[in-house]
């Protein structure tokens, strides 16, 4: 009954009409960010956090509207998979599988309107999850100690990857990349580490200039050398004709799918690729024979879109509660709390409590913002999708150079980004994952406070680091997250492909 | 299919993480002593799993990612220079005129007709130019501009 009473005070601070004003904005441009190609939720996220600062918005204005956003990303991110048959991002993949099909057979706007339906189920019904949950976890964390918040930072490490991820020591690699750079500066001590006498580099690396040119710019190049510069045909968009019963029809699927995916998106390590991909697999095994999935059937696009929203929101879980991001999207957004001095963690709901519960009540008034957003402005948002990406990428590089300068007014900062751009792009190129050096990043300053806390109390005694039950339990979690994915791994990426291939091949 | 790239980034790592290890020992004496965890320890431990996995790297590399190839690369090139160039002229020339400069001539190597390439790039300098100075009250560097201020 606590939570329903914070939940009401969260609901004052997104209500406010300054906050709905940037709630709606953000929602506004996530499905557009969402819908463009080529830049996907983290990029969409990292290139708006530079206004978000320079603007001098409030915390709770500023995550509400980056939240927004994310929301949005994820709604947007269904057009290109329904209409150009390219996945934005990697969990939109199994969208494809149908509702590119439906649009071919020019239920385009069916296949939009469902999927916005079940994007909304699969957001709400993680939303209440998270509602229901964080509270719990939160108050569990209040018992970590330093030696846990240690093993518990490992275990974010290890499985950022996720279970699909390639090879787990280049998330090793890079991941001491990001703690690297998050040494330079001058430390707690005082003492000076890797300044190189720059006064420049006295405060450290910020993290917003490392991601906006780990990102953005390091797309930027990846599009130049793709020559994806013309962009592509979409198919038209008729007239909507979306029934009751058809709504009526998907339901099931969206709800399954959307629990699947709140539980994914919350565990460590799995994601909102698996969210989709199970919500997708359950539910052919659940209609078997009757539906036509591949073909075009509507709960073929119902189910990965909801497991998707539904992981989206369920990601938020961790990063809330823990202060331990599960994907690249959530780690951005834990780079702006830190930016804004807020520490997240338990404490966040104690200590700064009118923003979670403002950031969590404006996710459900987001949602409702977005699905009457998406289903009449889908036209819209259509049109964007035939902007060439040689014009939109050069606008969007100028858009994280105005950001960037922005917050600082010098000219140094943007030499940083563009070199952050360039090692971005040679690091993808070697199939070396960014998000791990974003963590490093982010959660090096925190990870070396444990170590030393840790140490400090057992007097440098460093089993005490897995001491506990708890800690030796999140270190074993840790290792079988990063060992995993040499077995899991493989078969899964290959049921993926196969699927996504024999779909394809029975449509011909 | 060669493995080279993988094992010369591992050599590059290694060195890194030398040398980062070796960082740690010029740090100065903290004030009042380092304790049990000085400044040092943290960056010590990073070194040698960096270290250990850039072994791993060598010993076990993925197959290689094909580099981009003589046109391409130059192009590349062109638009990293186009950037460094951007941030290089921006206080200089104006908000305006570096982002007319850039985004046009990145919006042509990019494929775009040259005439509506600089279109694009003058229309978005000056839409972000007056929605930043205006809407949102942040100043830009006018630069050569500055001449329209006064009238």
């Amino acid at each position: 009954m606590e939570t329903l009473g914070y939940l009401i005070d969260g609901f004052g601070v997104a209500l406010a009409p300054h906050n709905l004003m940037f709630a709606l904005l953000g929602a506004f441009l996530g499905t557009l960010i969402g819908a463009l190609p080529g830049l996907g939720p983290a990029n969409g996220v990292a290139i708006l956090i530079p206004l978000a600062f320079s603007l001098g918005l409030r915390p709770e204005t500023a995550l509400i509207m980056l939240t927004s956003v994310y929301a949005g990303a994820m709604y947007g991110g269904r057009i290109s998979s329904i209409l150009l048959n390219i996945p934005g991002d990697e969990p939109a993949m199994m969208t494809c599988l149908d509702g590119y099909p439906m649009a071919q057979k020019g239920k385009a706007a069916e296949a939009l309107a469902i999927s916005a339906i079940a994007s909304f189920i699969g957001s709400l019904i993680a939303t209440i999850g998270l509602i229901l949950l964080a509270p719990v976890l939160a108050d569990f964390a209040l018992t970590f100690g330093p030696a846990e918040y240690f093993a518990l930072f490992m275990l974010a490490f290890a499985t950022l990857g996720g279970i699909t991820g390639k090879n787990p020591m280049k998330t090793v690699v890079a991941a001491c990349l990001g703690l690297m750079i998050s040494t330079m500066g001058i430390d707690s001590t005082g003492v000076q580490r890797y300044t190189f006498n720059m006064l420049e580099l006295y405060e450290g690396v910020d993290f917003i200039i490392a991601i906006v040119g780990l990102f953005a710019i390091s797309e930027l190049l990846f599009f130049i050398e793709e020559r994806a510069g013309k962009g592509r045909k979409t198919i038209a968009v008729s007239k909507l004709k979306l029934s009751w019963a058809d709504i009526r029809h998907v339901l099931p699927s969206s709800l399954r799918g959307g629990v699947l995916g709140f539980i994914a998106g919350v565990l460590p390590g799995a994601g909102a690729s698996l969210g989709s991909f199970i919500s997708y697999t359950l539910e052919k095994k659940i209609v078997g024979k009757k539906g036509h999935f591949g073909d075009g059937d509507p709960r073929g696009v119902a189910a990965p879109e909801a497991g998707n929203n539904g992981a989206s929101s369920g990601a938020l879980v961790p990063m809330l509660t823990l202060g331990v991001p599960g994907s690249g999207t959530t780690a951005v957004l834990l780079a702006l709390l830190i930016s804004m001095n807020i520490t997240p963690g338990p404490l966040m709901f104690t200590q700064n409590a009118d923003i979670v519960w403002g950031v969590i009540a404006a996710l459900l008034i987001g949602n409702f913002l977005l699905l009457l957003l998406n289903i009449p402005l889908v036209g819209i948002f259509v049109r964007l999708l035939s902007v060439p990406p040689m014009y939109l990428l050069p606008v969007v590089t100028l858009v994280a150079f105005v950001g960037i300068y922005s917050i600082s007014n010098s000219t140094f900062d943007l030499y940083f980004m563009v070199a952050f751009g360039v090692a971005g792009y040679l690091l993808r190129k070697l199939e070396i994952p960014l998000v791990p050096i974003i963590l490093g990043l982010l959660l090096g300053p925190e990870m070396e406070k444990n170590l030393r806390h840790t140490l400090d109390i057992s007097n440098g005694d460093w089993s005490a680091l897995w001491d506990s039950g708890l800690a030796m339990g999140l270190w074993i979690v840790a290792l079988v997250g990063l060992v995993l994915p040499y077995i899991v791994g493989p078969i899964l990426r290959r049921r993926m492909r196969a699927a996504a291939e024999t779909e394809a091949s029975d449509r011909q | 299919m060669t493995h080279l790239n993988d094992r010369i980034f591992g050599v590059l790592m290694l060195v890194l993480a030398v040398a980062y290890g070796w960082g740690t020992t010029q740090f100065p004496e903290p004030f009042g002593g380092a304790g049990t965890v000085g400044p040092d320890t943290f960056p010590k431990v990073i070194a040698v799993v960096l270290a250990l996995s850039s072994l791993y790297l060598m010993v076990k590399p993925d197959p290689d990612n094909a580099w981009p190839m003589s046109r391409i690369a130059l192009e590349l090139i062109i638009a990293v220079l186009v950037l460094v160039g951007y941030a290089l002229v921006l206080e200089p020339l104006g908000f305006i005129v570096a982002t007319l400069l850039a985004v046009g001539t990145l919006c042509w190597r990019m494929g775009a007709v040259p005439v509506r390439a600089y279109i694009t790039g003058g229309v978005a300098g000056i839409v972000v130019y007056l929605l930043f100075s205006y809407a949102l009250d942040l100043s830009l560097p006018l630069g050569v501009l500055d001449v329209l201020e006064g009238s």
